[in-house]
C-alpha cells in the first residue's frame, strides 16, 4: 500500500473534522477524493504530509510513518500557491532541483514549454491560472511514489484542465499512486481509478469509478449530485 | 482515432466498443498494430488501468492478441471480425427498435418507414 489510514481523527477544537476515516490506497492507482466543501478533504491531505498531526488514529506512507522519510515519497500540491513570489519559473525549478533529487527537469521543462510558459516570468507577475500551472508542473515533475494534489484543477480553464489530466495520464508510473482532491467530478472522472466520497469528515463512499457506473447506471457526477443535494 | 466518452455506461465497456468499430471498419487492419495502452490512454484521456481492462477484453473475445514483446495486434482471423461487426450491429439495431417501439410502432410500419427513407 502505498497510503493507507487506519481510524484517522483529527479535531479543530470542538470541531471534528474527520472522524474514523480509514482507507488505503494501491500503486498504481489514480484516486479522486471528492465531497463537498468543508468535508475533510485538505485536512486529509495535510495530515497525510505531516503539516497537521492526527488527533487520533494512523497514517501510513508506503508501510512507514509521516516524517522526514515520507518527505522524499511524497510530492504535494497544495490548494494555494505556495512557492516564493519573486522567483522566476525557472529559479523555481532550480529550488525544486535542489530539494529532491528525484526532481526531472528536462519534464518540468518541456511542460513550460507546451504551455507557454517563458522560463524567465516571474511567478508575482503570473495570472493565477498560470502559477497554479507552474506549481503543478512542478509536483508533477518529481518521481514520487504518492502524488497529493489537492485542488489541482480549479482554478484553470477547460483546455488547460484537459491538459493538466493529461499529464497526470502520461506521467503515469505503476509503482506511484495519485490522489486528486477536487469537486469538479465530471472533468476528472474518467482518469480515475477509484473514488473516496467524504462527507462531514466521514467516508461514505469508496469504489472503482467503472463499479459505480455499473453498479448505479449512472456517472460518479450524477451520484455525487444525488448524495449531496442540498 | 475520436474517443467519445459518454456519463452513463461503465468506462471500459465504451473503450472496448470503439476499439472494436474502429477495427471492424478498417481503422486498424486484421494483423496491424495496436498502439501500447499507454498512446491509447494519453489519446482517450482516460485512466491506463482502464484501458488495460477494455483491451484484455477484447484479447479474451479473440479480437486482438498480444505477443509477448511486440505488443497486440489484431486478429487476422476475417471470421472473428465479421462476427463482432455482426454483433455491434445487431445491438445497434436493437436500440432503435426499442426507440421506435417507444414511439408507438409496430414492425410492419419500421419495416416500410424504413423502406422510405431509402427512396429519398
Amino acid at each position: 500500500m502505498v497510503f493507507s489510514c487506519e481510524n484517522l481523527c483529527k479535531c479543530y477544537g470542538k470541531v471534528q473534522a474527520l472522524e474514523d476515516v480509514t482507507f488505503s490506497i494501491q500503486p498504481g492507482h489514480i484516486v479522486g477524493l471528492l465531497g463537498p466543501n468543508g468535508s475533510g478533504k485538505t485536512t486529509l491531505i495535510k495530515l497525510a504530509n505531516g503539516l497537521l498531526t492526527p488527533t487520533s488514529g494512523a497514517i501510513s506512507i508506503c508501510g512507514g510513518p509521516v516524517g522526514k522519510e515520507s518527505h522524499s515519497l511524497v510530492s504535494y500540491l497544495p490548494e494555494r500557491t505556495s512557492v516564493p513570489l519573486w522567483m522566476t519559473a525557472a529559479q523555481l525549478l532550480d529550488f525544486y532541483c535542489d530539494f529532491y533529487p528525484d526532481f526531472r527537469r528536462d519534464a518540468a521543462e518541456e511542460m513550460l514549454r507546451s504551455l507557454g510558459i517563458s522560463p524567465r516570468q516571474r511567478i508575482r507577475q503570473m495570472s493565477k491560472g498560470t502559477r497554479e500551472k507552474v506549481q503543478l508542473i512542478a509536483t508533477m515533475s518529481r518521481r514520487a511514489k504518492l502524488y497529493l494534489l489537492d485542488e489541482p484543477i480549479g482554478g484553470v480553464d477547460p483546455a488547460t484542465r484537459d491538459y493538466i489530466l493529461s499529464t497526470i495520464i502520461t506521467n503515469y508510473d505503476p509503482d506511484a499512486a495519485v490522489v486528486i482532491s477536487t469537486h469538479l467530478i465530471a472533468d476528472v472522472e474518467r482518469v480515475l481509478d477509484d473514488v473516496i466520497f467524504l462527507n462531514q469528515g466521514r467516508v461514505v463512499l469508496q469504489s472503482s469509478v467503472d463499479d459505480i457506473r455499473e453498479r448505479e447506471g449512472k456517472s460518479v457526477d450524477q451520484l455525487f449530485r444525488e448524495v449531496f443535494r442540498c | 482515432m475520436h474517443w467519445q466518452i459518454s456519463s452513463d455506461a461503465p468506462i471500459y465497456a465504451q473503450l472496448i466498443e470503439q476499439i472494436t468499430v474502429n477495427i471492424v471498419s478498417g481503422g486498424v487492419p486484421p494483423g496491424g498494430r495496436i498502439p501500447s495502452v499507454r498512446e491509447l490512454a494519453a489519446e482517450a484521456g482516460v485512466n491506463p488501468n482502464t484501458m488495460q481492462r477494455a483491451l484484455a477484453e477484447l484479447e479474451r473475445e479473440g479480437l486482438v492478441h498480444s505477443l509477448r514483446t511486440a505488443g497486440r495486434f489484431v486478429t487476422e482471423d476475417e471470421a472473428v471480425i465479421h462476427q463482432a461487426k455482426r454483433t455491434l450491429a445487431q445491438k445497434h439495431i436493437c436500440r432503435f427498435l426499442s426507440a421506435m417501439a417507444d414511439l408507438g410502432y409496430g414492425q410492419q410500419e419500421i419495416i416500410s418507414l424504413l423502406g422510405e427513407e431509402q427512396e429519398d
